[in-house]
């Protein structure tokens, strides 16, 4: 846990006292992302380095895990926050092996145990131990380099990561990957992080939570859902952008929108069976048919259902995409437009069918300010 | 290839051309000549060295922690004024430099030493000084940023991320102290401008190569000897000429 109690700081410039950071007060819990975020020059990194002393604060008081760290000394202090900056930072001279051992030969370390603990971290940022440990910084790409720092800062396992633009100088594409990789080590490693950013979309990617500066001023802090639901002032709403609504939809899943009941056919089911459970359904295009295993197998239309007679399985169209519960909306949106398709079924990891998700119930749930755990009664309406 | 073949003709061309030169100079005694010098040379030799080795090695002594002082972050404000004094104290000539410590220290060896001190300082905290400052902050704040102490950041980060430069700067100094011993024996510390200045005096050519050959197979040797030093000992990470 990082507390911050109304800390501060003055610069003094030849043109007068700045003040980076007007009394900032907040807290993120244990295990916590929370994305520092705001355009620049608002305080953000400054904020940031006052928690590892790099700026050291004008008046307040930093709290990590309960502990008043103004007590503590510098170099002690730092050696418990893994630190990662933007420019990477790593040590030319050193191996990589030597970089990622950097903090534990700094503790002290024995050097059996940091020779292993450098393999470890190896594995966990998914490079290839004996093809890098011995080899130097300038011989690996951007993306690896900011591996490696990364596992430096995680390698002697601080309870508390400092990271200022981490992913900021690497290629879209890379970044997009070592994002989800570090967000899928996060899982298990339940860091508490503060993150500076002034990526809105990497904000809402990586963030629990995330707090806006403006002018060395903490303007927000919420959880990224509640920030895009519900703007404090004209500033933040600008800040966020005109298309805030869309960017809701990468953080919602399909488990939390979704309808769990769905009116299915069987293939031996009669085209007139068909006819009734859509009109029973209220549906208004077509109806999901489903094998013996439970998975959506195609769909009988109504205009089918209505002027023609047999069994579903001779005359059923395919479903043209399915959602899995834990795929977000915006691919869920991307695939009602690309489908021409106002609803789609939802089937879990073995494909079996779960329910469904409506264009309807996406729109609501976006509008809705407050989000109360409700799976509206009115979505069955509109279905399928 | 008719590169290949072409600089093989080369090649032999020149080794028969060298072979004859040394026929001819064997015949017409110049060989016998020069080595008229030899004991004297050998004897030079060691003293020119000597020379070479205490000033220099006093001139890093002294430099190379003068660098880093001047380096330091609280040092910021008179660092570049004085680097700027160093930079003038540069352009005195040696041969100024090594007179006016004459007239302070007398004749011989002592006023020679300090002198070639004084030329070979220079560069290296120079060097020492710009190697330093030219370590990027991005990775001070790293260093800091893990918890380096201040001493350790100097020793695990900067200096090995200066070392290139700062050997460079050894390299320089010490080519110039090598070309610049000669000059030590007008103020009576030997070496080999001895058989150069004495050479010259007495009209005797061979006498002034026999001085002037040594000393410029020296200077080449010193700064190969500490190109491979270099080589060895400044981080494989950080070293141009092993990436």
């Amino acid at each position: 846990m990082i507390r911050l109690d109304n800390l501060t700081k003055v610069f003094d410039t030849p043109k007068g006292a700045v003040v980076a950071a007007d009394h900032i007060s907040m807290e993120v819990p244990r295990g916590e992302i929370c994305v520092l975020l705001g355009p620049s020059g608002c305080g953000k990194t400054t904020t940031l380095k006052m928690i590892n002393r790099i700026v050291r604060p004008t008046s307040g008081k930093v709290f990590i895990n309960d502990e008043d760290t103004s007590g503590l000394n510098t170099q002690e202090l730092r050696r418990n926050i893994g630190y990662v900056i933007q420019q990477i930072g790593l040590f030319p001279n050193m191996t990589i092996e030597e970089n990622i051992t950097a903090v534990p030969r700094l503790l002290g370390w024995d050097a059996k145990r940091y020779k292993e603990r450098a393999r470890e971290m190896m594995a966990m940022i998914a490079m290839e131990p004996d093809a890098f440990l011995k080899r130097y910084p300038s011989e690996l790409s951007g993306g690896q380099q900011q591996r490696i720092g990364v596992a430096r800062a995680l390698a002697a396992d601080p309870p508390v990561m400092l990271m200022d633009e981490p992913f900021g100088a690497i290629d879209p594409i890379n970044r997009a990957v070592i994002q989800d990789e570090f967000l899928k080590m996060q899982q298990d490693l339940k860091k508490t992080i503060m993150f500076v950013s002034h990526d809105i979309d990497e904000a809402i990617k990586m963030g629990d939570r995330v707090a806006i500066f403006r002018e060395g001023k903490l303007v927000q802090y919420s959880t990224p859902d509640d920030l895009l639901a519900a703007p404090k002032n004209a500033f933040v709403e600008s800040f966020l952008g005109e298309d805030r609504a869309l960017k809701r939809l990468n953080l919602v899943k399909v488990r939390e929108v979704m309808s769990h009941e769905i009116g299915t056919v069987t293939p031996d089911d009669s085209l007139e069976t068909a006819l009734q459970r859509i009109d029973d359904y209220g549906y208004q295009n077509a109806i999901v048919m489903i094998n013996d295993r439970q998975r959506p197998t195609g769909m009988i239309t109504r205009a089918i259902a209505r002027t023609t007679k047999g069994y579903c399985r001779d005359h059923f169209q395919g479903i043209p995409a399915a959602v899995h519960l834990d795929d977000d909306l915006r691919k869920v949106a991307s695939l009602m437009f690309s489908n021409d398709m106002t609803w789609l079924p939802c089937v879990d990891d073995d494909e079996r069918i779960m329910g469904q998700i409506t264009q309807r119930a996406i729109t609501h749930h976006l509008g809705s300010r407050h989000r109360v755990a409700e799976h509206s009664v009115a979505d069955q309406n509109t279905g399928v | 290839m008719p590169i290949q073949s072409m600089q093989g003709a080369l090649r032999a061309l020149i080794l028969v051309v060298v072979f004859f030169i040394g026929v001819w100079s064997q015949s017409s005694g110049l060989v016998d000549d020069f080595m008229f010098y030899l004991p004297d040379v050998q004897y030079l030799v060691v003293q020119h060295l000597w020379l070479t080795a205490v000033s220099g090695s006093l001139a890093i002594g002294v430099a190379v922690p003068l660098g880093i002082i001047l380096s330091r972050r609280s040092m910021a404000k008179v660092a570049e004024s004085l680097m700027q004094v160093l930079n003038v104290g540069t352009t005195i000539p040696t041969l100024a430099v090594l007179a006016l410590s004459m007239s302070f220290l007398g004749i011989g060896t002592v006023p020679a030493i300090f002198g070639l001190f004084v030329a070979t300082l220079l560069p290296i905290a120079r060097n020492t000084y710009a190697g330093l400052k030219g370590v990027s902050p991005a990775l001070m704040e790293a260093a800091a940023g893990i918890g380096m102490s201040p001493t350790q950041r100097l020793f695990r980060v900067e200096l090995p991320n200066a070392l290139y430069v700062i050997f460079a700067g050894i390299r320089t100094a010490l080519a110039i102290n090598v070309g610049t011993v000669p000059l030590a024996f007008l103020i009576g510390a030997g070496g080999l401008g001895e058989l150069i200045f004495t050479g010259i005096d007495l009209y005797d050519p061979i006498m002034m190569l026999s001085g002037a050959i040594p000393t410029a197979l020296l200077a080449i040797t010193v700064d190969a000897l500490i190109a491979t030093i270099a080589f060895i000992v400044v981080p494989r990470g950080v070293n141009p000429s092993r990436a």
